[in-house]
């Protein structure tokens, strides 16, 4: 066993953690937190997967971006001077049977598969090759992801904004 | 103990996918069923970059979960400010009481 599996093992073991945590509890503010703790695992992996761009991306966007807006979101649609903020749950025993057989049958699924694995070669540095793929190959799609953050952006403030008449 | 490859991160993927699901599924606030899509977001991208990593299709994958997260991004945007709308309308942001489409 070595440091690249420990590794392996200790951010797997975060992300599914606290990505537990997350469905589990019942405090709204702690859900967000342990979100974080998810997003970081999953960052990790990304960086052991070789793609380290995508796991600063995933840091930058998932933690300092969407956490921060579901978070507002918490705050915004709560009473805080309610203390509790609390999320009730339902059917907990239908989703807990259903999940745990879908769950079951795809990590199996997925284990046992032989899967026809090649080794790539993953370049030292993805940030210049990423670069390049996006404004060659990709730049079509890649315009219009500006477009839609675009409209994503102007929709939001509009819907969120919608003065009384 | 078997060396880490990609099943490894296939198993793990799955199962992080199954917590959104189960999160989806269960929660009321509508706040917490976008974390549950956050995390399902997230078990589909490990899958893009792990098989971009033990495949010869280059870089590919990792362009596509670069396009996922900016997605994932513009989702959250529009869904908390139409979870907003509905606390206006509602008082509250459970998805159960919530069934008509304006008052």
């Amino acid at each position: 066993m070595n440091i690249y599996d420990i590794i392996f093992y200790l951010f797997a073991i975060v992300t599914l953690v606290s990505a537990a945590f997350v469905v589990s509890t019942k405090n709204i503010v702690h859900a967000a937190f342990f979100l974080i703790f998810t997003f970081f695992g999953v960052a990790g992996l990304y960086i052991l997967l070789g793609a380290d761009f995508i796991g600063v991306v995933q840091i930058l966007v998932y933690v300092g971006g969407i956490l921060i807006l579901l978070l507002f979101g918490v705050m915004l649609t709560n009473k805080i001077t309610n203390v509790e903020i609390r999320s009730g749950t339902t059917q907990i025993v239908p989703a807990l049977i259903g999940v745990g057989l879908f769950a079951g049958i795809l990590v199996l699924t997925m284990v046992s598969t032989e899967w026809k694995s090649a080794p790539g070669e993953i370049p030292f540095t993805t940030a210049y090759s990423l670069g390049k793929v996006l404004l060659t190959d990709f730049v079509l799609i890649f315009e219009l992801l500006g477009i839609l953050l675009l409209i994503a952006l102007i929709g939001a403030a509009s819907i969120a904004r919608r003065e009384k008449e | 103990m078997i060396e880490v490859g990609l099943n490894h991160y296939l198993a793990v993927s799955s199962i992080l996918f199954a917590l959104g699901i189960y999160g989806v599924i269960t929660r009321k606030n509508a706040v917490m069923v976008l974390m549950g899509v956050e995390l399902i977001l997230n078990a589909a991208n490990i899958n893009f970059v792990a098989f971009s990593r033990y495949s010869n299709f280059g870089i590919n994958g990792q362009v596509y979960a670069l396009f996922v997260i900016i997605l994932a991004a513009a989702e959250a945007a529009i869904a908390l400010a139409i979870v907003l709308n509905i606390y206006k309308t509602y008082a509250n942001v459970n998805v159960d009481e919530i069934n008509k489409l304006k008052e």
